[in-house]
């Protein structure tokens, strides 16, 4: 059997006063294109961090594609390529000796044409000369993303990198990230846009207070929540039968969720029974984010029975 | 953008060797080296301080020389510090180790720091470097900025007054020792900060009453005996007597105490700062 990409076992990782990863468990098959989601303070980062050798685990241990991240961690380090989630430079360099430095920190001395293809494909050629301090938010983190690429690891890791980025290199990145994973590279993504994650990942881990809550195929997640959303504004007070149903609610906008579409006729036939105007309404399958605010919710409502 | 990456699939390459995968393009796949990440490490460090090298090398220089000018002036005519040796002659070699000292120390502890600060700290971090080859990249680094502020230091004040070289390998000796003892103790110190205030802490409250302190002024033989006790305890005054036993073949002690001074010393920091960096001590907490 192969290796696989990532492989934690039983990680626990404490600081003073707080338990940042809870006995985590986890296995990432090579090539696949994997999903790492929780709010913030979940231990997605943290759990990164030991994998990349950034942070040493309290107890558990690591294997990026076989080789433990400390026991032989040259081997574990030159399979991985992480873009981290803050947006550093070294203020000192252009574009062009931040990669071929970070080249040479991976034992490649004579990188060049690959430092040339990675500063084309992500449309840095423009830059290439430029210093760091110079460049946009944008172009820094295109710079960090070919930094993680220099030395061709087998896995990367993106940590949320699609925060605070526009639209347009949201695009580029994932067009990037999506034809990497189909090269044969194993990708790793954290991020705060669910619908990212359910278009992108094949597979998800949901983490929570250091957690791990869920880890499955993303479309058996949304499996998981049968039925339909139904989201609409209402003016006025929902009558009990609907209130029932009720997912979500801020101000005049309510979600109820239902158990098909047979449901979604007597809903409104209550609601203008009960003298409520309806003024926008939508009505869909369950997304990711279902999934989520259902699996934090639930996790909330055991905190509160226990 | 065309994102013709070329890599194999991962299972198709041999995993379990502990060296690099085959890459796909021969024509790119240098193979990785063990030094060359030491190396680079180096290179970046020294390249660091060099392109800004008019603070880095010529400020220090700069001011000793004003040193040199206001003290030689005032002092000449009063002070005689070895026999046969005028004031600004016997100054030179205190300035020149002062120098080296003061930034082989900001080298290492103000380039750390900031790489913690800005974070880009993580550029070192990932990469398969390990805490030896960290430890050695930042401490010769260092040696060299001070080396060369030293060499710089010495060039422009050696017209000032005529200077003996009698023992050159004591000068090297002491340099380099010196240099490296305040290079790893600015790495110690860029661990161990969190801030730049706290680093301005230990240079303020250690460094520089530990050098001006030590002799580079004045002999040390012309002090109170309280003084001379207090000084005798302090391990910069022993870099900078064994330098200047190098120019004079005079001194307050012998220099094979200064070096036994200097060694044990260097040999306690570098095993606290090894210490630290295996254990990840603030740097992968």
């Amino acid at each position: 059997m192969s290796p696989a990409a990532i492989q934690v076992f039983d990680l626990c990782k404490n600081y003073p006063g707080v338990v940042a990863l809870d006995n985590v468990s986890l296995r990432i098959e090579a090539g696949e294109f994997f999903g790492l989601l929780g709010p913030n303070g979940a231990g997605k980062t943290t759990l990164i961090s030991i994998v990349a050798g950034l942070t040493r685990a309290s107890s558990g241990h690591a294997l990026v594609m076989g080789h433990d991240v400390v026991g032989d961690y040259r081997a574990a380090r030159r399979a991985l390529g992480v873009v981290p989630q803050e947006l550093v430079f070294d203020p000192f360099f252009s574009v062009r000796e931040t990669l071929r430095i970070q080249s040479g920190y991976f034992g490649l001395h004579r990188n060049d044409d690959w430092i040339d293809e990675v500063i084309a494909n992500l449309d840095l050629s423009g830059k290439a000369d430029a210093n760091m301090r110079s460049l946009s938010g944008g172009m820094k983190r295109r710079v960090l993303v070919a930094q993680a690429l220099v030395h061709k690891p087998p896995v990367i890791v993106l940590d949320e990198p699609t925060a605070g980025v526009d639209v347009e290199l949201r695009q580029t990145l994932w067009q990037f990230v999506r034809s990497l994973n189909q090269k044969g590279h194993t990708v790793v993504l954290t991020t705060h846009y669910l619908e990212e994650a359910q278009e992108l990942c094949s597979r998800i881990a949901m983490l929570k207070g250091g957690r791990l809550i869920a880890l499955d195929q993303t479309r058996n997640l949304l499996r998981r929540l049968s039925g339909v959303r139904m989201s609409m504004r209402v003016a006025g007070d929902l009558p009990s039968e609907v209130a029932v149903h009720l997912a979500e609610r801020s101000g005049d906008h309510v979600v109820l969720r239902l158990a098909g579409v047979g449901d979604v006729e007597p809903m409104l036939a209550c609601l203008r029974q009960a003298g409520c105007i309806i003024e926008d309404l939508e009505v869909g399958h369950a997304d990711l984010e279902d999934v989520f605010v259902q699996l934090m919710s639930e996790g909330r409502r055991d905190r509160l029975a226990a | 953008m065309d994102p013709a990456l070329d890599v194999p699939r991962p299972h198709a390459a041999a995993a379990d060797t502990g060296t690099a995968r085959p890459l796909a393009d021969p024509a790119s796949a240098a193979q990785p080296a063990r030094a060359t990440g030491f190396r680079t490490l180096l290179y970046k460090e020294v390249l660091r301080f060099w392109k800004v090298s008019f603070q880095t090398i010529g400020a220090p220089v700069l001011t000793s020389v004003l040193y040199l000018l206001v003290f030689g002036h005032v002092l000449e005519a009063h002070v005689e510090a070895f026999p046969g040796v005028t004031y600004t002659a016997f100054l030179i070699p205190g300035l020149v180790m002062m120098s080296v000292l003061q930034n082989a120390f900001a080298n290492s502890s103000s380039s750390l720091i900031q790489s913690k600060i800005t974070g880009n700290l993580v550029f070192v971090l990932l990469p398969p470097i390990s805490h030896g080859e960290f430890f050695a990249a930042y401490a010769i680094a260092s040696i060299v900025r001070g080396v060369m502020v030293g060499v710089g230091v010495l060039v422009v004040t050696v017209w000032f007054a005529p200077l003996t070289v009698r023992a050159p390998l004591w000068i090297l000796v002491f340099g380099l020792g010196g240099a490296a003892l305040l290079g790893v103790l600015g790495l110690i110190a860029g661990i161990v900060s969190d801030k730049f205030d706290q680093l301005a802490a230990f240079q303020n409250f250690i460094i520089m009453p530990a050098t001006f302190l030590s002799g580079v002024f004045y002999s040390v033989k012309g002090l109170p005996p309280f003084w001379l006790a207090v000084s005798h305890l302090n391990p910069f005054f022993y870099m900078i007597d064994g330098f200047r036993y190098g120019f004079f073949a005079q001194s307050d002690v012998s220099p094979w105490l200064s070096l036994c001074v200097v060694l044990s010393a260097l040999v306690v920091v570098t095993g606290i700062a090894l210490r630290m960096l295996s254990m990840g001590y603030k740097i992968r907490h």
